[in-house]
């Protein structure tokens, strides 16, 4: 052993001499860092170092197999799924590693804007934060067109389309962003060169960067209410705090990283194994529309913002409030370089946080459920409840064949089914009397398409017919008291009365 | 002297991590600032050739990154969707062309889809499938005689009007013409707010177009 043992010296002799090594690297693990931030809210950033490696790794194993080409990309990821001996693993670790990645890193960056650490000196390591930030979700954004499915395809019809509306030169990126004039080769090709080469490289070196200056710099001490960062004397102050109440980075600080990172990866194997790669969807061919498309988790906020817009604004929206977004997040180490670290005095920023985190909360999930979009199947597959059927009059019958035949149904809910873009109808019968009813069918108005053209008058009657019976059985449905006073009520609707439950209508009022 | 060398490997190495100390070196040394040095004039001279030379190849890498932007009308191409009698009157049907450019390596991506309404005899509409709000695949619904967006919501009417929804304006249509029979169209990009699909305007007749030949 002792001969092994001196073998193993002389061999670390031999390459030290040559490498010289050894000093940089005790310095910078031996470093003291203040002894209150070896805490656990200090282990995000190491995580995104060690989810950007796991990525990167993984990413290179799919390599090995995947086909950068518009005509083989969809091919060769459904044999990796169904073929390649565990490649359904390799793509569920590098899709779930990116979905932690993505997180990690908005917690990361979270909480060094709760604890202060983008102040004096530490400005520029938040600058490069932000750049690591976008380019993490660009990563995110061109895997996802590295999945080469329909929801790829029409992502980039999406992509093309915000682009398109940059004035004078929309025309021109748009063709820069596709690689020509539609989305087809060149376009998977240039992405794959991001999403490979580009952003992965830049990542890295900003990524070195950023630790070369935690290094340097020290590590944000645990902010405390009423000690302010004062330009002049703060580099002094960390310089004793680090030597009175300092322990080494290794192993003081360094082992909660280590398990912190260890959990993370396990998460992420976790999640792969028992949730599994996220598609590839249906074939990228343009002509089958059917389809739905729906970005991935991390982006369907940004879904939800396109669809509640309203349409002057969506352009100026789209091209102008990113922009401002990004320019401020990077112009805020520098007009708060100095001042209170601590989130106790610092009620702004709390209120920040948590307003973006709700905002992104209900944003993801209004994007999950899509109540904007109609229901492109609900005409033909959701039935109408029964009891509505009952006591009917032939006419409401075929007033609730039209309401399904014409795809009332796509944006209009009846007992809970259907689309959610317009009112739930279930008790429509209450808030708009028959005139009403017929006006809105015929003439639209807000987000109604006006029926008009396609509806025959024998049609509408039905249908404002069928529409007067939905109202609860204990309330009577609306009426208009002016007609109702000259007598004419039983004239104009008449024909529809009779048809929902009798006994409220017939009595009257 | 060669040992001496040798020996001073080491201390020099650790000075010159600090570049600023090593210029200050330099300039305390044995060279005088109002003095130009050889050394000193060869690498400026060595920045300005680098520079230079980059600045030369520059022009072809950008030249070759701008590659794909062109101007629209270098895209204009007509593209026969089929005999135009196989377009009943007074229905609005999908039809498929494949784009004019495309490479070997497009797969299943250059089958684009479009529809053709027509009205009468010599009167067509052919709109493109991709929604004006943000180019997600509208759906035709013969029995409301609306199209239907899927991602946001648009709704369009039979003649390709918004009807609601996100988008600013109708659907995105192309320019057509009948010749010897066949349905032809001015395709070859993916209409976006920014092209010509925003210019082009349907009249009713024998063809919106003058014939480019």
């Amino acid at each position: 052993m002792p001969r092994i043992k001196r073998a193993a010296e002389r061999v670390y002799a031999w390459l030290e001499l040559r490498l010289q090594l050894e000093a940089p690297v005790k310095d910078a693990i031996l470093h003291k860092v203040p002894r209150n931030t070896a805490s656990w809210w200090y282990v995000f950033g190491s995580a995104a170092f060690t989810l950007l490696f796991l990525q990167i790794f993984t990413g290179i194993l799919l390599a090995l197999v995947y086909v950068p080409s518009a005509g083989e990309a969809w091919n060769s990821l459904n044999i990796l799924n169904h073929q390649i001996p565990l490649g359904w693993f390799l793509r569920a670790i590098h899709g779930w590693g990116s979905n932690f990645m993505v997180a990690v890193v908005l917690i990361h960056m979270a909480q060094v804007f709760l604890f202060g650490a983008y102040k004096f000196p530490r400005e520029l390591t938040w600058t490069l934060g932000v750049f690591l930030l976008l380019m993490t979700l660009g990563m995110a954004f061109t895997g996802q067109v590295l999945r080469f499915d329909q929801d790829a395809y029409w992502g980039l019809g999406i992509g093309a389309s915000i682009v398109s509306r940059v004035p004078f030169a929309g025309g021109g990126l748009v063709h820069l962003l596709l690689g020509g004039p539609i989305i087809a080769g060149a376009t998977l090709s240039r992405f794959f060169a991001l999403h490979v080469f580009v952003i992965p490289g830049a990542m890295l070196l900003f990524a070195a960067l950023h630790v070369w200056m935690v290094l340097k710099l020290g590590v944000n001490e645990w902010p405390m209410p009423g000690r302010l960062v004062n330009r002049s004397t703060y580099l002094a102050e960390y310089n004793q705090l680090t030597h009175e109440d300092g322990i080494p980075f290794v192993p003081g600080a360094f082992w909660k990283d280590l398990i912190f990172s260890g959990a993370v990866l396990a998460a992420v194997a976790v999640c792969a194994v028992f949730f599994g790669p996220f598609g590839p969807g249906g074939q990228p061919d343009p002509s089958i529309i059917q389809t739905v498309p729906k970005p991935d988790f991390f982006f369907l906020w940004i879904y939800t913002i396109l669809s509640y817009l309203p349409p002057q604004m969506e352009t100026p929206f789209i091209l102008i409030v990113p922009l401002l977004g990004i320019a401020l997040l990077l112009a805020l180490p520098f007009y708060a370089s100095e001042g209170e670290k601590s989130w106790h005095r610092r009620p702004v920023a709390i209120l920040s946080v948590s307003t973006i985190a709700v905002c992104f909360g209900v944003l993801t999930h209004l994007g999950t459920t899509t109540p904007w979009s109609p229901h492109m199947s609900a005409w033909s597959g959701d039935p109408l409840p029964a009891a509505l059927m009952r006591n009917a009059t032939p006419l409401a019958r075929q007033g609730g064949a039209v309401f399904q035949a014409k795809q009332c149904r796509n944006c209009h809910s009846i007992g809970g089914t259907g689309g959610e873009r317009g009112p739930a109808l279930d008790r429509v019968a209450t808030r708009m009397t028959a005139d009403q009813l017929r006006f809105k069918v015929v003439t639209g108005g807000g987000n109604m398409p006006a029926y008009g053209k396609n509806l025959s008058p024998a049609e509408i009657e039905a249908l404002v017919s069928f529409l007067e019976t939905l109202h609860p059985a204990n309330e009577r449905p609306a009426y208009d008291a002016a007609q109702q006073s000259t007598g004419t009520v039983g004239q104009s609707s008449g024909a529809s009365m009779p048809a929902s439950s009798p006994a409220p209508q017939s009595t009257g009022p | 002297m060669s040992s001496d060398e040798r020996n001073s490997i080491e201390p020099q190495s650790v000075k010159s991590i600090d570049p600023g100390a090593a210029a200050a070196e330099a300039v305390t040394g044995r060279d005088d600032k109002h003095v130009v040095s050889r050394r000193w004039m060869l690498l400026k001279a060595g920045i300005a050739l680098n520079g230079l030379v980059g600045l030369v190849l520059a022009v072809p890498i950008f030249r070759y990154l701008l590659a794909p932007w062109r101007k629209d009308s270098s895209f204009d191409s007509w593209v026969s969707l089929g005999q135009a009698d196989a377009f009943p009157e007074g229905e609005t049907r999908l039809a498929f062309y494949k784009n004019p450019f495309r490479q070997s390596w497009d797969g299943e991506t250059d089958n684009v889809a479009c529809y053709v309404r027509r009205q009468g005899p010599g009167q067509f509409q052919v709109f493109a499938i991709n929604c004006a709000h943000l180019g997600c695949p509208v759906r035709w619904f013969p029995q409301s005689q609306l199209f239907m967006c899927p991602c946001h919501g648009g709704v369009y009417y039979a003649d390709g009007e918004r009807a609601s929804g996100p988008p600013e304006r109708g659907l995105f249509t192309y320019g057509w013409k009948v010749a010897s029979g066949e349905l032809q169209i001015d395709a070859g990009q993916m209409p976006t707010l920014s092209n010509t699909a925003r210019l082009v305007n349907i009249q009713v007749g024998e063809g919106n177009y003058p014939c480019r030949g």
